[in-house]
């Protein structure tokens, strides 16, 4: 492959099998993992589908209790493992983080591969786990249930997400060493684009955050198959031990999966009110602040687990001071569409509909970080829909976002506008329908996690299970669409939004080799001209 | 609306209030959000002619001003809920004391005078209730949404919840802590009742003489279990002249300081008389040798509870 000119598209560059699975580009790995995660996408949204049709009715539709607590672990290992943790980084920020450094490839293009096999090699041992039987131990894992009561496959599960955390803690080496290293000339850290340098906090959390992760699973292993107490009071050990290092993984692993939702935004509302991004240094740095803060603030989790008293009110205060950052990040994000010259294009869509709906679940997360209130809400429906606000109407959604703006770029090809746009505006619909009703239920108390539960949720649940219909149609519509336009979708221009960032800058799509000539960045980014005409 | 319940006791409407409050303020922010997103979409749409301010201005004005304003709103939220959540974990000293044990997939409750239930609780209203709270296996979580209060239930420790409720009716009981497959059928009702009803609920069911109050019960499995054997008739202690063997008093112990050998001091609650019986070795008592035996294994949970109350109706100096 050394002798490809520089005109050929990364695409061209080999038809074979084998050039795809052994590619060290970080373009083509970006398009390896897209596959990989979409199927793992569908996969966790089939059971979460199959989990709101079995509370259509009190007395639960899917007939057994045990395949619902495993259809909600399956759920939430595939959607937080191999789904919304590498969302983003792995896909958008592989494709993307050369071409906005102005370099050919990551640092380590062959660890950024390994990576790749890494994940792969999780998902199948997760699929091996959820077709074996599967787990009903709920995504988190907790003790002592999950160390001898639970008796599905555990050790297969944890084993998955222990391979997966080495893909993650690798994908995190090599971004942050390629944003220190191979930064093109004059591209100083103030010039980077918001989204490297989210890239940049998410990849500090992967790396400092998921080996303490590792070390619990193996723990809960050890103590599973060889009986060695480590959680379980029973033979010597603390259950309150397993959420304390389970949530100073997992809470962080929240802002890696949100982190980079705000780099894309913080890319795309500029992008189409064509006006420089509010406040660049203020969102650059909130980044970083939830980033350190993140890391202090699992207790959140554990209000009412029997943790010191006091610590919690520590805990409570922390978690306001990490919300200060997001507040900061939303009302830039508004300060860039004021006097703009705005467009609606399905990115900008899904961005408006992000910044609504990641609103929403910040919002409610106050709730939860008000002591006396969590009380009430924690471990019911209230946490499931404020993590789904987050999460799901956040993260999904600015993922969507992403994937629409860059995807001329990634295919050379434009998806059908009116149909991105119906996309957006149903799932903004749908989500809001699924998940809307589960704040009340939550107020009202309904437990999460029960099969079958008492008449008088009835309603809600209904409402709950219609809306998730429309949302199946909202994503299932954007695999459509966009997997049509990769055969008969207009060919792009290199620049068909008219954007700033060097990714731009490249044709479409982007030959292997990036740039024919190293770029040299002079200006800060955003630049955005009034007005201009753009050409798709 | 469907299946509202107004909160029965007076922290649960503290609780409403604070939610109530939250709700106002997230309220007022998406509406701002809202507003402006819609506002800007209309008047700064690309078709539109309105004139542009000047680019470039400051930022930091706004940047500061609406960080110091987010600040100070989280900090009157913080210390709100915090004021209230120690409150709802502080119980009065008279509160009556009710023994809760939760396995897979029920729960178990004891009351003082031996009376045993399941799936239920009967409390009396208008009087502060303490429930004391253990697990045989994993992690449950005892939830009463009327009382809009909840705690988790572990294994080897006890927790504490209290509540004082005003109206008598019948209130859902939830285990939220996720527990296994019948995790979703680990429900209940508390049932709340003036006090002569309550009593009278109290002196039903078996016959009395035929039931045994807690403390009884613990009298005689502190006998049956060879615990009189060295700490003596009653928990007065032994030492070498009386039971032969060295062993501190029991009686008017709760509540107490003790010393450890590590030189620290602890006040002997449940979970300290529990440690003791279950776990001697993890924190032996100053100036005695370390001979007691473990009884882990080897004894329910709930009759550690029952010794735990025999300990607890021990005064100083008293022989019962």
């Amino acid at each position: 492959m050394t002798h490809t000119s520089a005109q050929v598209s990364y695409l061209d560059d080999g038809h074979t099998l084998r050039s795809w699975l052994l590619t060290t580009d970080h373009k083509r790995i970006a398009i390896l993992y897209i596959v990989a995660i979409t199927f793992f996408f569908f996969a966790g949204g089939f059971a979460a589908f199959l989990i709101r049709y079995n509370l259509i009715s009190p007395k639960g539709l899917i007939g057994s209790a045990e395949t619902y607590n495993r259809l909600f672990s399956m759920h939430g290992i595939l959607m937080v493992w191999f789904f919304l943790v590498p969302a983003v980084p792995v896909t958008l920020g592989n494709f993307l983080a050369p071409l906005m450094l102005g370099a050919r490839d990551l640092a380590f293009p062959r660890l950024n591969l390994l990576s790749w096999y890494l994940f792969m090699a999780a998902g199948v041992v997760a699929l091996y786990a959820v077709v074996g039987g599967g787990v009903d131990t709920g995504w988190t894992f907790y003790t002592p249930l999950t160390s001898f009561y639970s008796q599905g496959h555990v050790v297969a599960a944890v084993a998955a997400i222990f391979i997966a955390g080495f893909s993650s803690i690798a994908t995190g080496l090599n971004f942050i060493v390629s944003i220190h290293k191979l930064r093109a000339p004059g591209m100083t850290w103030y010039k980077m684009p918001v989204f490297l340098w989210s890239l940049y906090a998410t990849s500090v959390i992967l790396v400092l955050a998921t080996p303490v992760l590792a070390m619990t699973l193996l723990l809960l292993v050890f103590e599973r198959l060889f009986g060695i107490g480590v959680f379980d009071p029973a033979i010597g050990g603390d259950p309150l031990l397993f959420q304390h290092l389970f949530w100073f993984y997992s809470h962080p692993a929240v802002y890696v999966m949100i982190l980079p939702g705000f780099g894309v935004i913080s890319e795309i509302i500029p992008a189409f009110s064509r006006k420089e991004l509010f406040g660049y240094k203020f969102v650059v740095w909130a980044s970083i602040a939830i980033a350190v803060i993140g890391f202090l603030v699992w207790g959140h989790h554990m209000f009412v687990a029997g943790a010191s008293l006091y610590s919690a009110l520590v805990f409570s205060l922390l978690s306001y001071m990490v919300a200060v950052p997001s507040a900061i990040k939303v009302f830039n994000w508004i300060g860039t569409m004021h006097n703009g010259y705005i467009r609606f294009d399905a990115p900008m869509l899904y961005a408006i509909g992000f910044i609504g709906l990641f609103a929403t679940g910040g919002l409610t997360g106050l709730f939860l970080a008000a002591l006396a209130a969590d009380v009430h809400l924690t471990q019911t429906y209230f946490v499931v829909a404020h993590f789904h606000y987050v999460m799901v109407g956040g993260m999904v959604s600015a993922y969507f976002a992403g994937l629409h703006f860059w995807w001329p770029k990634m295919t050379g090809r434009l998806y059908p506008e009116m149909w991105g746009r119906a996309g957006a505006i149903i799932i903004f619909v749908g989500f809001n329908l699924t998940f809307f009703p589960q704040f009340l239920l939550g107020y009202l108390g309904m437990p999460r996690r029960y099969f079958a539960y008492p008449q008088h949720f009835e309603a809600l649940n209904l409402l709950s299970s219609g809306g998730a219909l429309i949302l199946a149609v909202g994503y299932l519509l954007p695999l459509g669409y966009l997997t049509w336009s990769l055969f008969y979708g207009a060919r792009a221009s290199a620049n068909p939004w008219g954007a700033t960032g060097l990714e731009w800058t490249t044709p479409s799509p982007p030959p292997t080799e990036n740039f024919a000539v190293t770029p040299i960045v002079t200006k800060a980014p955003y630049q955005y001209r009034r007005a201009e005409a753009v050409e798709r | 609306m469907n299946g509202y319940a107004p909160s029965v006791t007076v922290e649960g409407r503290e609780i409403d209030f604070l939610i109530l409050a939250l709700t106002l303020v997230s309220c007022a922010v998406l509406a701002l959000v809202f507003a402006l997103i819609l506002l800007y979409m209309v008047r700064y749409r690309a078709e539109s002619g309105v004139t542009r301010g000047a680019p470039g201005r400051k930022t930091w004005r706004f940047e500061i001003s609406w960080t110091a304003a987010t600040l100070a709103v989280f900090f009157v939220l913080f210390i709100w809920g915090g004021n209230l959540y120690v409150r709802l974990f502080q119980p009065p000293a008279d509160a009556l004391q009710i023994y809760v044990v939760g396995k897979q997939w029920m729960w178990k409750v004891e009351h003082q005078g031996g009376q045993r239930e399941i799936n239920a609780l009967h409390i009396p209203i208008n009087r502060p209730i303490q429930l004391v709270m253990t697990s045989e296996d994993v992690i449950h979580d005892f939830s009463v949404p009327a009382f809009r209060i909840k705690h988790d239930v572990l294994p080897g420790r006890y927790q504490s919840l209290w509540f004082q409720v005003e109206t008598p009716g019948t209130f859902e009981l939830f285990c939220t802590q996720l527990c296994g497959v019948g995790h979703y059928s680990m429900t209940g009702e508390v049932v709340a009742m003036s006090q002569p009803e309550f009593e009278t609920w109290l002196a039903g069911g078996a016959a009395p003489g035929e039931r045994e109050d807690m403390a009884t019960a613990g009298k005689a499995l502190f006998a049956a279990r060879g615990c009189s054997g060295c700490h003596g008739e009653g928990g007065v202690g032994g030492s070498s002249a009386t039971t032969g063997v060295s062993a501190p008093a029991l009686a008017g112990l709760f509540g107490r300081l003790v010393r450890l050998q590590t030189g620290a001091t602890v006040t002997a609650d449940e979970r300290f008389i529990r440690d003791c019986i279950l776990t001697p070795d993890k924190a032996p008592i100053a100036g005695y040798p370390r001979i007691m035996p473990s009884f882990s294994g080897q004894i329910s949970e709930e009759d550690v509870l029952r010794l735990i109350a025999y300990i607890k109706s021990l005064r100083s100096g008293s022989r019962t």
